[in-house]
């Protein structure tokens, strides 16, 4: 089961997600967002645009690795991974 | 008539009352959000809100309780499949060379930037790259408009091969996705048919439906612009807003890149009512009188490469005459060392009262047809739309 940690700023629009222990199932990143969009309905579409591509301005990072499939989310997540759901830094 | 502005934000949606015989804004909900635009649906007096996260996309929002609680409305996406001919960036064809074909990309919505609301039931938002999205059950869901979509002038039906491979459509770099795309900014309802309907693009001109949004044709014939070959073409048009007289709505005024047209033929003939030596000219918004056809205000800007006030001063241009004549309207309006730009959404009247916010955050508001004119704000974020409601 992979462990989710969500940019601060997504509390704002999903407050029920606040001080939870995010844990799901997933082989992919796209699991993840599909995942968390069971918990949280609507969060996929934060996250993803409609295609399922991930918003120019969002990151996610599996352990340190930043995805490298931003169309698929095919990128793979092990078991006991970290995914790290972020802003994107964009500018100054 | 309305005695409430509600105001869209690079930073909010803000609402402004007069209370005790001054106007006063408010945050109103969205704070840090870009709101694109905000309005009222007169059927239901629900407030709805086009929001363009920085980061998390275009998400519409609604109030039921006039504006105290928000909450994510239903999503307006297009739907798999749909793709879109995108245009080359104007800047990536080096001079003297042809520009590259369109590329057929898959479509996702990049920003929710206009609302409109037809008979009860029924609501429409336009889109950046060129969708209409219609509601038919009051906006608890929304349709992409096929007819419009699949319109030959943009490629045809691209949801089942290439279509024609070409685009008419070009891009406005008004988008909050990156791409270079043609968007719906205007969309006004004839009150004596919903079914006719008017659309405005930029950039591409204006498209007509009389049958509830299953054919459109173009409306641009009187149209001119100065950055084609052909100043008359059919397409490429850039209007910035259209609006329409309500007791006649055969009278629909437009603010063009190219200058301001009037039609009184409901859109057969457009015709061209620039008074440049006043400065009336170039400009974004347009508000048409809700009585006489004749009748309507602009907020002129310097044309176009410097998009300011002219000179440095404030002021509204009123014509009482179809455009043959203007007056400049400038008692109570910062006359020295202004530079406020007003975006396209951000003018609006009800009954004799008018209201404008600028990119300065300035709102100022008239409550005799704009003869003269007070300050509600300095200090509110960039301003992208003000409308009665």
């Amino acid at each position: 089961m992979a462990r989710v940690e969500l940019t601060r700023h997504l509390y704002l629009y999903f407050p029920q997600l606040e001080g939870q222990e995010l844990v799901v199932d997933a082989v992919t990143v796209a699991d993840v967002v599909r995942e968390l969009d069971a918990l949280a309905p609507g969060i996929g579409g934060y996250i993803c645009d409609e295609r399922g591509r991930l918003r120019m301005h969002v990151n996610i990072f599996v352990g340190e690795e930043r995805v490298a499939d931003r169309d698929g989310l095919s990128d793979a997540v092990a078991p006991d991974a970290r995914v790290y759901v972020l802003q994107a830094l964009s500018g100054g | 008539m309305s005695n409430r502005v509600l105001i869209g934000t690079r930073k909010g949606t803000f609402i402004a009352e007069k209370s005790n015989g001054r106007w006063t804004a408010r945050l109103a909900g969205h704070e840090g959000v870009g709101v694109n635009f905000v309005a009222r649906d007169p059927n239901t007096g629900t407030l709805w809100a086009a929001l363009g996260h920085g980061h998390w996309g275009p998400k519409l929002s609604r109030s039921t309780d006039d504006g105290a609680t928000w909450q994510d409305a239903a999503k307006v996406t297009l739907p798999e499949g749909a793709k879109h001919l995108v245009p080359p960036f104007p800047g990536e064809t080096a001079e003297g060379e042809e520009p590259a074909a369109a590329k057929l990309e898959d479509a996702t919505v990049q920003k929710l930037w206009v609302m409109a609301f037809g008979q009860p039931g029924r609501i429409y938002i336009g889109t950046i790259p060129g969708a209409l999205f219609v509601s038919d059950d009051g906006g608890e869901s929304f349709e992409l408009n096929r007819g419009l979509w699949d319109h030959e002038s943009r490629g045809g039906n691209l949801f089942e091969g290439k279509g024609t491979g070409f685009t008419h459509w070009f891009g406005t770099p008004a988008s909050e996705g990156g791409n270079f795309a043609p968007g719906i900014h205007s969309i006004l309802i004839d009150p004596r048919d919903h079914d006719h309907v008017y659309i405005a693009i930029s950039t591409a001109g204006v498209l007509e439906t009389r049958d509830g949004g299953k054919t459109w044709r173009p409306r641009n014939k009187g149209m001119l612009m100065d950055y084609l070959p052909d100043p008359a073409a059919e397409w490429g048009h850039d209007p910035h807003a259209i609006e329409l007289c309500a007791a006649d709505p055969d009278h629909i005024w437009q603010q063009n890149h190219c200058g301001v047209f009037y039609t009184s033929n409901g859109g057969e003939q457009w015709k061209k009512v620039s008074k440049p030596e006043q400065g009336v000219h170039f400009g974004f918004p347009v508000v048409a009188d809700e009585q006489d056809g004749r009748t309507a205000w602009l907020v002129p800007g310097k044309a176009d490469s410097q998009r300011t006030t002219v000179d440095g001063s404030l002021f509204v241009a009123r014509t009482e005459d179809g455009g043959e004549t203007w007056k400049e309207l400038r008692e109570g309006l910062p006359q020295e060392g202004a530079y406020d730009v007003v975006y396209r959404h951000a003018f609006a009247n009800t009954g004799d009262h008018l209201a404008f916010g600028s990119t300065t955050g300035n709102l100022y508001l008239s409550e005799d047809r704009g003869d003269s004119w007070q300050t509600v704000s300095n200090n509110l974020p960039p301003i992208y739309s003000v409308r009665w409601g």
